[in-house]
């Protein structure tokens, strides 16, 4: 079950949109942590539909990082009654929690905020999220801060930072993002600079002109691609 | 033999029988004691440890009714209305507990009597005796009046008065007695004498309803107590069902067979009484223990107590898929709350405020209640976000620098950024109503930096200073 972004060449490459009941992993270039909170809600949001998320997060990244904000998630478009916070002391107890809620089909997704790169964060952790998320479809996003992507078993991997607001701009700082897709577990990969739409709920492209092409055919990406697989 | 400090004099606190038979007495400066019997063994009084010692015997008689009540600094109040049966009568509990406790090494003595007051001067005077109901005056008068346990004054004042025994003061007019000593005193003497009733107040809050489950020959097994977990949980359901009620709270208490004590408790968000429901959450709470459940020579009863009971209306489950929804939703909020607390799974509930961080409220899940306070969007459609999606708790200091040519820099965590966009001010006055001395109003404003991160600054004060207080996606 696949749901559209909204942003076309985005879904155009994921075949279709998001897919539910898997893992995504959402790594925040550094110093962009609020941009990949942004995108992961936006993602989070799309895929959950109406139903309830749950944001799961270690004690100290809410002074790292600032805590996640009601009324920031209501301007964002995100009802914050639909949300669920809780807070673990470390990422062994967030995976335990995300592995038990998974299980919880009324729940629409699962965000679980991780910063660095904890040694209980390896290749069967990841397959136990995807194992548990099959199970009852719900989704799961892993939000990585102050790290280089690595391996996974995640269906999708991007890479975000904030994008700039287009210059001279009378409506400036909606949430835009420079979204690097460098793993696609069933297609290809690419770079977008997508739009969160506050209003409607979903991605779209944006009015600048600098949207990114396809990048499969250049070199770099190319390259960053073999290195993904 | 045991001594502490009184009145800036060490005076003996604690004697043993030979010490008493040799004529020593509480109260009695140590001094004194000393020259009356130089080869005394002495020990210094250790209150705290006695105190705790005397909470864990309390936790021990919970066995028999959970109305367990300190009484002073070494006595016990047990009210065993109704639950004397259960242990072959009344003579017969009485002797159990006597003997148990005589057994662990205690000095016990040890009444039962219609009133509290009673109870205690007969257990200090006539020591293992029942007293049937109604016999209590006739049994205390020939007691000297120190057993009614009133203040030294009053009981030196009765020996003046040439007044020796509780029978020669019951005597005495009543109207005498409460110009002389008060109305409280009266009133002792009158339960003394088995007449009206004072409630005990209970060590621990008493549960609404409660099964237990005791065992003839020690259980130790994870199975074994599962299984009677599961077994207490359902005959719960049952009297729970019969009332249309639910519980928020479940309490197991585990009572070793040598006399330790755990209890275990699990809350729900929603009144519950579902076996299954709580069978899981007492094994997840179970398994994620700190220190885990020690059977040691195995648990002699178990008992599952439900406490905050309130009216559980029955959802017919399977027509709506929303109701299904909430109660899977409400499960998961408790098992999370279970394993790690409840204070660390949080919904948001909205403020009737426009100070940012006081705007909304992080609050635990478990207690969410209903609010007819709505969130209200700030921006107008098509605008881009007013406030940021993450905020810091407490504002970070920022410096605003500008170079020669003109342009600005934001240094924020050692880190400097160029600002590209700015927006503001938002002026945020600060609620004089809420503090004692006014707060500076607040200036916001949004920030944009060249790599496109938005951040919320505000300045305050005099001379202003600068906070970076949120970022936005």
């Amino acid at each position: 079950m696949r749901v559209p972004l909204g942003h076309a060449p985005a879904d155009l490459c994921l075949k279709g949109g998001l897919e539910r009941g898997v893992l995504h992993e959402v790594f925040a270039a550094i110093g962009h942590e609020a941009a990949a909170t942004g995108f992961t809600a936006g993602l989070a949001a799309r895929v959950a539909a109406r139903k309830r998320l749950l944001w799961i997060r270690q004690d100290f990244s809410a002074l790292e990082f600032g805590e996640l904000s009601a009324t920031g998630l209501l301007e964002f478009g995100i009802d914050p009654a639909r949300l669920l916070l809780l807070c673990v002391g470390d990422a062994a107890d967030a995976l335990r929690a995300a592995n038990d809620a998974l299980s919880c089909a009324a729940l629409g997704a699962v965000v679980i905020e991780v910063t660095g790169k904890p040694k209980i964060l390896d290749l069967m952790a990841s397959r136990r999220l995807t194992l548990a998320c099959a199970q009852k479809t719900v989704t799961a996003f892993l939000l990585r801060f102050n790290v280089e992507p690595e391996a996974s078993t995640a269906e999708t991997r991007w890479l975000v930072r904030a994008a700039s607001s287009p210059p001279q701009a009378e409506n400036w700082g909606h949430p835009v993002f420079e979204a690097d897709l460098v793993r696609n577990r069933h297609g290809r990969t690419g770079e977008w600079v997508m739009e969160w739409s506050c209003d409607e709920g979903l991605f779209k492209e944006t009015d600048r002109g600098a949207v990114v092409s396809a990048p499969s055919d250049r070199p770099a990406a190319a390259a960053r691609q073999a290195a993904s697989l | 033999m045991v001594v502490a400090k009184v009145d800036n004099a060490l005076r003996l606190s604690a004697v043993d029988r030979k010490a008493t038979s040799l004529g020593l007495a509480i109260g009695q400066p140590l001094a004194n004691a000393r020259a009356m019997l130089p080869a005394l063994k002495v020990v210094a009084a250790n209150e705290p440890d006695d105190a705790k010692l005397l909470t864990r015997i309390a936790d021990w008689c919970d066995r028999f009714t959970p109305y367990v009540a300190l009484d002073g600094p070494r006595g016990l109040l047990l009210d065993v209305t109704g639950a004397a049966h259960l242990f072959g009568g009344e003579q017969a509990l009485l002797n159990r507990i006597r003997e148990s406790l005589k057994a662990q090494g205690f000095a016990v003595r040890g009444a039962m009597a219609g009133t509290a007051i009673a109870a205690r001067a007969f257990a200090r005077y006539r020591d293992g005796t029942v007293i049937e109901p109604g016999e209590e005056a006739e049994m205390i008068a020939p007691l000297p009046v120190a057993a009614l346990n009133l203040d030294a004054i009053t009981t030196h004042a009765f020996r003046r008065a040439g007044l020796k025994t509780v029978g020669q003061v019951a005597s005495r007019k009543r109207a005498e007695m409460t110009a002389r000593f008060g109305a409280a005193m009266v009133a002792i003497l009158d339960q003394a004498l088995g007449h009206g009733t004072q409630p005990l107040s209970p060590r621990l809050p008493i549960p609404d309803y409660w099964k237990e489950q005791g065992f003839a020959e020690p259980i130790a097994t994870e199975e074994v107590i599962r299984a009677t977990l599961n077994s207490l949980a359902a005959a719960l359901a049952d009297v729970l069902e019969k009332r249309g009620e639910g519980a928020r709270r479940l309490e197991a208490v585990f009572f070793r067979a040598d006399g330790a004590l755990r209890r275990i408790a699990i809350e729900m968000g929603v009144p519950t009484r579902e076996p299954t429901v709580i069978e899981r959450l007492f094994r997840e709470k179970l398994d994620t223990l700190a220190d885990p459940l020690d059977p040691g020579f195995g648990f002699d009863l178990i008992r599952l107590s439900a406490s905050r009971v309130e009216r559980a209306t029955c959802e017919v489950a399977d027509f709506d898929a929303s109701i299904n929804e909430k109660a899977d939703i409400s499960f998961l909020v408790d098992r999370l709350a279970t394993r790690f607390g409840s204070q660390r799974i949080l919904a948001f509930q909205p403020n009737d405020t426009h100070i940012p961080e006081a705007a909304w409220a992080a609050v635990p899940a478990q207690y969410v209640q209903p609010t007819k306070l709505m969130w209200k969007k700030l921006r107008e459609p098509g605008d881009a976000p007013r406030r940021p999606l993450r905020l810091f708790t407490r504002p970070d200091p920022v410096t605003l620098l500008t170079a020669l040519e003109g342009s600005q820099h934001l240094r924020w965590r050692k880190v400097q950024h160029a600002v590209a966009q700015c927006e503001g001010p938002e002026r945020i006055a600060m609620e004089w109503w809420r503090h004692e001395a006014p707060q500076p109003a607040r200036d916001y404003f949004r920030v944009e930096d060249g790599e496109g991160r938005r951040y919320w600054l505000y300045h305050a004060g005099v001379p202003p200073q600068w906070f970076l207080h949120g970022v936005f996606a």
